[in-house]
């Protein structure tokens, strides 16, 4: 966005102001999730600076809120069951949308256009409507309220996410390195292992990522088809939202930014190794 | 690359003249073979997650989508009546054959306990309706023919035509009621389709306001994504990762941790309100409204919404030459002039993408609407998920409800894949 030199006053005035209103963009942006992070240390039970914490005043802030989240029996066993559906979910829908995504790109894909907006469709589908269909799904098996239905439902959700990540990075693949790793006497697995799995897997991991932060933040769905056994803590902190609002959900909501900003950094390295192996470097 | 190909030896020409491979077929029904072959192998492939999401995902919402439209009660429930009241012309009161018939039924109804839920039924439309028949339906072993006299006798709703009309109408196991209702139409007594009453109209404005907040929502996002994106597009790499960052953060972070930082900033007692009262801006007393109401639901959808704007946009952008807008310089295009007419019809694809994606996850849209939409900034959502939770009428209502619901995003879906084209979707 460097200044053309051939720019007279008026064009640079315009560039100044263009990046000032960019800045204000970029500041709605991150501000929101920034500013709960310090409110979450916060002395008191409220939801705002404290006259203590705008003087910086060490005894406005406090770790009580955390306290109260890893203090807490029910807290603990939400964010276990989280974790439970989410890594359960990510592996199915990973190896299921992996593999379909290498069936979609391949060149004799029948009906490939249907077929992937078929695969793609649970990310269209209003969120009430799949909660809905698949609680009346589940309820008739007799399953609503297990692992098993919140998971299945969780792969659901997940496997578009896969099957476009993956499918993004197979579009820049070059088959002619499979033909050329054949020709040098390498059999079908050990291509795949040895050729196509490295060069694929910073799309496998960045869709299984996202399948997997898909399912940690899903709320509608698990609404409906957790019981009490498996509540994990987005419907905790749902209700928390709704009822009394309390500083914990703060605290927890830190630990959740905490833990983007760590997967962001994952994604990242990833892109840059892929980047690297497809012998393209950032400039 | 397939087998196919590398193993077989190369055709030759038989003596006719055709040509086959070395074991005698024809070369076009060898490849057409091994065209076959790879195109099962290929969907082979795909097959588990299509068979998984039929199953799990696209069957069920089709059979719920169904019972929107089922109203069995009557027909299963009373089944000879609905026989012999189809010979009825809907004028004046039925003859003999059809109250015989009716008591007929409700000595079965009351056996099996089903005449409830057919009273219930009929009750929605004319109040009474369950005491009159579950009264008669007691008593009905103490009763004989002449079974119209003695209905009546024993209650004169059986004596009501419109209680007769309606009991016709609804012997039809499909029914457009549900629907009608989603528009805020309903039957009137002659079975007429009629608007509702003013004061029950609330579904077409449900809609109506679900689909303006939407495209607001839209309208924002494009006019806050579209610089970003551009900014992003034509700095250099190493400032624009970093920029990336503070697109792709919220993208990650959590819907809920989104949505409750919201709550946090624009709550009367939030940080904004606190911040402009410190700055003198406005008064302690005279604290702004901005949550759980319209504008709560705008700021944090246009919030949360926005990455889906600048990701397809920034890698439309990234691909349009800079030269391009040099030339227009060049040529002696000022610079709102190339940009308008040489810069943006190039990013009209990822515009497209952005646009239909977000107004697409916009119109579904339901936990953020639910926590800090209040009254006013609810979506059409919310209410199917209250009326969800109600009896089956109006479960079966907001079925209906979520049958247009998602007949409009599919609608927007397969104009996306038309303009855009699902398989060019990508994140970050």
């Amino acid at each position: 966005m460097a200044i053309p030199n051939y720019a007279g006053p008026g064009e640079r005035t315009w560039i100044w102001s263009y990046r000032v209103i960019c800045a204000l963009i970029f500041l709605f942006l991150i501000f929101p999730i920034l500013v709960i992070i310090p409110l979450s240390f916060n002395a008191e039970p409220y939801f705002t600076f404290t006259p203590e914490m705008m003087n910086l005043n060490p005894e406005g802030y406090s770790l009580r809120w955390y306290d109260a989240l890893f203090g807490s029996s029910e807290w603990m066993t939400s964010i276990r069951n989280s974790f439970i559906i989410s890594i359960s979910s990510t592996l199915i829908a990973t190896t299921l949308g992996t593999l379909a995504a290498l069936g979609l790109s391949r060149r004799d894909m029948p009906a490939r256009n249907f077929i992937t907006a078929l695969l793609i469709s649970p990310m269209i589908v209003p969120l009430i409507i799949t909660a809905a269909a698949l609680f009346s799904f589940y309820a008739r098996l007799n399953l609503a309220n297990t692992f098993f239905s919140i998971i299945m439902a969780h792969v659901v959700l997940g496997t578009p996410f896969v099957v476009i990540t993956v499918t993004a990075a197979l579009s820049s693949f070059d088959e002619q390195l499979i033909r050329a790793s054949r020709s040098m006497g390498a059999g079908k697995f050990t291509t795949f292992f040895q050729v196509i799995l490295p060069l694929l897997l910073p799309g496998v991991i960045a869709g299984g990522l996202f399948a997997f932060i898909t399912s940690l933040d899903e709320v509608v769905v698990v609404l409906f088809l957790a019981g009490p056994e498996q509540t994990p803590i987005t419907v905790r902190m749902f209700s928390g939202l709704r009822e009394e609002i309390s500083p914990t959900i703060l605290a927890l909501a830190s630990v959740l930014v905490a833990m983007s900003i760590c997967l962001l950094a994952t994604m990242e390295l990833i892109r840059r190794r892929g980047e690297r192996l497809r012998g393209l470097t950032p400039g | 690359m397939t087998d196919a190909t590398m193993d077989r030896p190369a055709a030759k020409a038989s003596d006719d003249g055709e040509l086959t491979t070395a074991d005698g077929t024809p070369l076009a029904v060898s490849l057409r073979r091994s065209h076959a072959q790879a195109r099962r192998r290929a969907f082979y492939l795909v097959l588990p997650l299509l068979a998984f999401l039929v199953i799990t995902f696209l069957v069920p919402i089709a059979t719920m989508m169904t019972r929107s439209v089922q109203n069995y009660e009557v027909a299963d429930y009373l089944p000879t009546t609905t026989a012999a009241i189809a010979d009825w012309d809907g004028t004046g009161l039925p003859d003999e054959a059809v109250y015989a018939a009716m008591a007929e039924d409700m000595v079965v109804g009351s056996e099996n306990r089903t005449i409830g839920r057919v009273a219930a039924r009929i009750n929605r439309e004319i109040p009474g309706v369950r005491s009159q028949m579950m009264g008669t339906a007691r008593d009905i072993d103490e009763m004989s023919p002449p079974w119209k006299e003695a209905l009546i006798a024993e209650d004169e709703g059986w004596a009501n035509e419109e209680f007769w009309r309606l009991v016709k109408r609804e012997t039809r196991t499909l029914t457009p009621i549900y629907y009608l209702l989603s528009f805020d139409f309903e039957y009137n007594s002659h079975g007429e389709i009629v608007e509702r009453p003013e004061e029950y109209q609330v579904y077409r404005l449900m809609f109506l306001r679900t689909a303006w907040m939407s495209l607001l929502i839209t309208t924002l996002c494009i006019v806050l994504g579209y610089p970003v994106a551009y900014m992003l597009a034509n700095l250099p790499l190493r400032y624009s990762n970093l920029l990336m960052i503070l697109v792709l953060l919220p993208f990650w972070t959590s819907l809920l941790v989104r949505t409750s930082a919201w709550i946090v900033l624009l709550q009367q007692q939030g940080v904004v309100n606190d911040m402009l009262v410190w700055a003198g801006v406005i008064a302690d007393d005279g604290r702004f409204r901005m949550i759980y109401n319209q504008i709560g639901t705008i700021v944090a959808m246009t919030h949360i919404l926005l990455p889906f704007m600048i990701l397809p946009l920034y890698s439309v952008m990234k691909t349009i030459p800079k030269s391009y807008m040099r030339a227009a310089r060049s040529m002696g295009a000022s610079p709102l002039r190339s940009f308008v007419s040489v810069y943006m019809p190039l990013t009209v694809p990822g515009l497209a993408a952005g646009v239909l994606l977000v107004f697409i996850l916009a119109i579904g849209y339901y936990i953020t609407p639910a926590l800090v939409g209040g009254d006013t900034g609810i979506f059409i959502s919310n209410l199917i998920a209250r009326a969800m939770q109600g009896s089956t009428a109006e479960l079966k209502l907001a079925l209906a409800l979520s049958t247009i619901l998602l007949v409009a995003v599919l609608i927007f879906y397969w104009l996306f894949n038309k303009l855009v084209g699902v398989d060019r979707l990508k994140f970050g």
